[in-house]
């Protein structure tokens, strides 16, 4: 670990300032991602505004009838809300699909989000890798790559985004607000908060530099059953394979692209009368694979069908 | 010479008179560490403040480094030293040829070789680990490159007999396979698996004048001390290693590795203590690994069932440099009746790091493909796999003719079955379902050798009665503190209160150290051995002392019981006695030796693993349901400590069947899992409901006390219950462990599931 110097935020405006003012500094909520990178000097930022006790945790009501979750709720906060729990089931389950109790306790709404990716060669700093030193090289094109994408993948870094969260709020339309730099609000679907690698594998979201997520804002939920199923190789504390959310018609993607992967062509398809087989079977039309993650395309294929008819009351 | 016959004379063990012997008695050590009080070696505080050191390690496989440039780390903050091939002090050179069992100098970053990806080629040392940590980054190797040899697969090709060992033959196997009306022949794989202790390698120390004293994790306390010594080249008086709490060895601890070697060296250097301890990442490649095998195995019976050939030929690998062989064939010498046998071993030299010991070698990874083929067979002979295992069950030792100490695998297999309700299962596979699982049965049965190693001991009681046990023996999170003050306060008849244990350091009498699983049986025999020869000295003294009520009696009359030294109602508290008689004390030493005859019988330990597993036909996830182990492994010493021994075995063999396993890298030779969030060991959500029962038994050619061990049980054939029960749920076998996810749907998408 390098060294780094350390403030505590004492409010939002201020820490947008600092995160401007200081040379390669960096936000800090629950650490539980940043620090491990850290360690490993993937990350090596000068300066560490912690924000993570900024009064910004409260999942509250608004006015449409949706929620508003703070960007510093803990994981485990947010997932156990009763107003979660009961009008958007699918997120509480999602986000308890995610790490460890110990891990959901210290992790931060705004830090699920902006988490980087498991790809093992990104935590492996003897290995080349786009995303973490642009233009050295991605070992994961030839590599072992059970856990790469299948959607939006680019030649200069095929890794997945890994949070379960995300996923969720992707079916469910919700929106990030933020404050930028310069100390404006901004809000907007979270479909546009990460992008795919394409050239700049090294930028995980459209965020500018020093903007902070100050909260995630949820629609009423859409009408229809809502499900989130994760394939992983162990039963809990485990990156997933795969991950899909259904909300009412809306059906997201997990771990299967750059991003939360929002199954457009499925959703597209389901509306026009396909049965769930018929429709992952159109989304999967366009899904590549990079060798060791071939299974992920049939993985989807029968989880996606399995998770869709869920949602209808079939028994899958 | 000794005999097996001289054991079975009763003794206090034995008599077991408090009880004390077999009871589930709290850990002795438990309060320390659960309150974060028991120092481990990297905790432990040295006499004046220690710096730090951190391990570089190689980024190629193969090849020769050609230049190290340390100006950047030797300059970065807190540094205070900076070490590579070239620069670190002279030690003693490797000798050519060595063995586990005696010591040998182990000399760190010894030459410009790189032998595999992640070899420590470096130390930096600094004022904080943190300074340490950024200035290790800052060393930069040149290598040489040398083509290496990496993928396993790809060499089977180049296997040889292991040194010094060829197949073992008995009757004509090649025959008796071509002529055997039902068959069964399959290959299995199993990959590299990684010990993953929760604490990593460690070391702190001190020098004070030429005096040398070390903290480290290791398993074998007296051949690490005398190896390190011979390194260092210096008297091996003038080093003491103390390893007295250690965070798991499973084999992993049983080598030291430049932790050890480097601190003691900084150390002196500075002359000032030094603390290096592994990185999770550089536990992987640093320390040693299970290898991968390829196993292939062949059964040949007659359509009602009795094999007559049977084989089992494991490939596994191993550095270049080393000669550790994953004897994966062994069990299976002992396991079945079949008069035309053939078992043997062939070894791959690979560039990958090295080979060693993980909890049960061979065991671990052979019984996962011949106990997955005794399954396969019964349902090709329509049988019920435990009773084709009962027909098959040999009188004597199936290979050598020699009868066997005491066997009841028939008795746990019943036993299990019952308790399990292995009569519901349905043979034929993928018929009951619950929700979205389909779900089975599997079952294996487990063996695994007994051993008896030689060890010395001794036994302090002070005047308040307080009985000191003092032996150069670790307790590797196995419960060795606590069996020993048992055996003590069983032996002098005292309360377990007043009983210390004083273990893990060089000083104390020697014993060999934690690992295949011999222990309990080594460390306790020579306890119980010094715990008689104290009884013996207390009652002399007793009966020779005119104040003693006991003055005058035959010391073969003296009994022991709750403190009091007694000859039938004449009576006093040993401590009032000792106070009076022996004010400073009486010690009394013990020691074991293997007897001369023991190996006249064929001894193990045996199992029977049941297991119900979930399978998810649509994303082909296996979830373990429940599970149940019934062992016979002699006397039991401690119900407590010896069950969570077996139920943690058994989880690693969860962990083997389903999630367990690293890949090499074919490009660089590198290991993809290199930490704990990927190299996935169970956790709590994946182990369901879970029972170990150990039927009594007492083993009389085992050691005086008729106590087996069972560290290494309960991983044995624990997975093959895991994949037949798999089978049993969805009617897919996956020869190539682990059983994940994606292997498994490949075969039910073959299956037009
Ligand atoms: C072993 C392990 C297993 C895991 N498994 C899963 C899993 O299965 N599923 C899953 O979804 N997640 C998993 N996680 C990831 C975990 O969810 C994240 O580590 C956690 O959510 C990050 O939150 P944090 O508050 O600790 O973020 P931090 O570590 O504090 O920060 C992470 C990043 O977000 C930035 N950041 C933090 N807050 C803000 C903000 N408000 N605005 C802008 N930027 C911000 C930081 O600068 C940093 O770059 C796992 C993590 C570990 C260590
Ligand atoms: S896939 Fe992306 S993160 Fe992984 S090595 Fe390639 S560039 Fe790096």
């Amino acid at each position: 670990m390098k060294a780094f110097t350390y403030e505590r935020a004492q409010s939002a405006e201020a820490a947008v300032k600092a995160a401007t003012a200081t040379p390669a500094a960096k936000f800090i909520a629950g650490g539980t991602n940043l620090l491990d990178l850290m360690k490993l000097e993937i990350e090596q930022p000068q300066h560490l505004i912690d924000v993570g006790r900024l009064p910004m945790a409260a999942v509250e009501d608004t006015a449409d009838g949706g929620l508003k979750i703070g960007a510093m709720a803990s994981n485990s906060h947010a997932a156990a809300d009763p107003r979660v729990r009961q009008r958007y089931p699918l997120l509480s389950e999602a986000i308890v699909a995610g790490g460890s109790p110990q891990l959901r306790n210290k992790a931060s709404v705004g830090g699920n989000l902006m988490q980087r990716t498991r790809c093992a060669y990104f935590y492996d700093t003897s290995k080349p890798c786009n995303k973490r030193q642009p233009g050295a090289g991605c070992a994961a094109l030839e590599g072992l790559n059970r856990n790469a994408a299948i959607f939006g993948a680019s030649h200069a870094c095929i890794a997945t985004h890994p949070s379960d969260m995300a996923v969720a709020l992707a079916a469910l339309d919700a929106r990030v607000e933020t404050l930028s730099p310069t100390g404006q609000a901004r809000s907007f679907p979270i479909l546009e908060l990460h992008r795919l690698p394409a050239e700049r594998p090294e930028m995980d979201t459209h965020l500018v530099p020093g903007e902070l997520i100050t909260a995630v804002v949820l629609p009423p939920p859409p009408k229809g059953a809502q499900v989130y199923r994760k394939v992983r190789d162990r039963a809990s504390y485990a990156g997933g394979l795969a991950s899909i959310a259904v909300a009412g018609p809306n059906v997201a993607l997990g771990m299967v692209a750059h991003k939360p992967w929002r199954a457009v062509d499925a959703e597209a398809a389901l509306a026009a009368g396909a049965t769930p087989a018929e429709a992952m079977a159109r989304e999967l039309d366009g899904a590549s694979s990079a060798g060791r993650n071939d299974f992920k395309i049939a993985l989807v294929a029968r989880l996606g069908a399995a998770a869709l008819a869920e949602a209808k009351g079939e028994r899958t | 010479m000794s005999s097996v016959h001289d054991w079975e004379a009763p003794n206090p063990v034995k008599t077991n008179r408090s009880g004390l012997i077999g009871k589930a008695v709290d850990r002795y050590e438990g309060p320390l560490k659960v309150t974060g009080t028991a120092p481990y070696a990297y905790e432990v505080e040295p006499p004046s403040p220690a710096a730090y050191g951190v391990l570089v390690t190689s980024t190629v496989a193969r090849g020769r480094i050609v230049a190290a440039d340390t100006a950047a780390a030797e300059a970065a903050p807190g540094v205070l030293l900076v070490w590579t091939p070239f620069t670190v002090p002279a030690q003693a050179e490797r000798p050519a040829v060595t063995d586990f069992w005696s010591a040998s100098a182990d000399p760190a970053l010894e030459d410009d070789r790189v032998r595999y990806f992640g070899q420590a080629v470096g130390l930096v040392v600094a004022d904080t680990l943190e300074n340490a940590t950024a200035a290790a980054k800052l060393v930069a190797f040149s290598y040489e490159q040398e083509p290496a040899q990496l993928v396993f697969d790809q060499h089977l090709g180049e296997a040889r007999d292991p040194p010094g060992e060829s197949d073992v033959r008995v009757g004509d196997f090649e025959a008796a396979f071509a002529a055997a009306p039902v068959t069964l022949e399959g290959t299995w794989k199993t990959p590299l698996q990684n010990h993953c202790q929760m604490e990593p390698c460690a070391t702190t120390a001190w020098w004070e004048g030429d005096k040398l004293t070390v903290h480290t994790s290791v398993q074998m306390v007296r051949r690490t001390q005398q190896g390190l010594a011979l390194t260092l080249q210096i008297p091996k008086e003038n080093v003491r290693l103390l390893t007295r709490y250690i965070g798991g060895g499973f084999g992993g601890k049983g080598s030291s590795y430049e932790d050890l070697t480097l601190a003691a060296l900084a150390a002196r250097a500075l002359d000032r203590p030094v603390k290096i301890a592994l990185t999770r990442q550089q536990m992987m490649t640093v320390t040693i690994h299970r290898p991968a095998t390829v196993m292939d195995v062949k059964l040949g019976a007659t359509p009602d069932g009795r094999l007559t050939a049977m084989s089992l030929i494991t490939t596994t690998h191993c550095n270049r440099r080393g000669t550790f062989t994953e004897h994966a064939s062994n069990f299976a010498r002992s396991l079945y009746a079949a008069p035309n046998r053939l078992t043997g071993h062939r070894l791959v030299k690979l560039d990958l790091p090295h080979a060693g010991a993980m909890r049960a070698p061979g065991e671990a990874s052979g019984m996962l493909s011949l106990e997955v083929a005794m399954d396969e067979l019964a349902e090709k002979l329509g049988m019920d796999p435990i009773q084709l295992r009962i027909l098959n069950e040999p009188e004597v030792d199936p290979e050598t003719g020699k009868p066997f100490s005491i066997r009841q695998l028939v008795r746990c297999m019943k036993e299990g079955a019952q308790l399990f309700g292995w009569d519901r299962r349905l043979p034929t596979p993928g018929q009951v379902r619950d929700g979205r699982w389909l779900v089975g049965f599997g079952m294996a049965a487990a063996i695994r050798g007994n051993f008896l190693l030689p060890a010395r001991c001794s036994f302090f009681v002070d005047a308040e009665g307080v009985i000191t046990v003092r032996q150069g023996m670790t307790d590797i999170g196995t419960g060795t503190y606590t069996v020993l003050a048992q055996i003590a306060a069983e032996t002098l008849g005292v309360p377990l209160g007043a009983v210390r244990v004083e273990i893990g350091d060089s000083e104390l009498p020697p014993a060999p150290g934690s690992g295949g699983q011999f222990g309990a049986a080594t460390a306790g025999s020579a306890a119980l051995d010094a715990g008689m020869n104290l009884r013996k000295a207390i009652a002399e003294l007793a009966v020779a002392d005119a104040g003693s009520p006991l003055f005058g009696g035959r010391p073969d009359q003296v009994t022991f019981q709750d403190g009091v030294v007694a000859i039938e109602n004449r009576s006093e508290r040993l401590g009032d006695l000792i106070r009076r008689a022996a004010p400073d004390g009486l010690t009394a030493q013990g020691e074991i030796r293997p007897a001369a005859d023991a190996r006249n019988w064929s001894q193990h330990t045996y199992g029977a693993h049941f297991c119900e597993v979930g399978v998810d036909p649509v994303t082909g996830e296996t979830r373990m349901r429940r599970m149940l182990g019934v062992f016979a492994a002699g006397r039991i010493l401690n119900w407590k400590t010896a069950r969570s021994q077996l139920t943690g075995g058994m989880i690693w063999g969860v962990a083997s069947a389903l999630t367990e396993g690293n890949a090499i890298d074919p490009r660089y030779g590198s290991l993809i899992n290199q930490d704990l969030a990927s190299y996935l060991v169970p956790v709590q959500a994946d182990i369901g409901e879970l029972d170990a029962i150990m039927l009594d038994e007492v083993d009389d050619k085992a050691n005086p006390m008729g106590i087996k061990g069972v560290g290494e049980l309960g991983i044995s054939g624990a997975g093959a219950a895991v994949a037949n029960a798999i089978y049993n749920a969805c009617g897919v076998r996956v020869r190539d462990y682990p059983i994940t996810p994606d292997k498994l749907l490949a075969g039910l998408m073959a299956k037009g599931m």
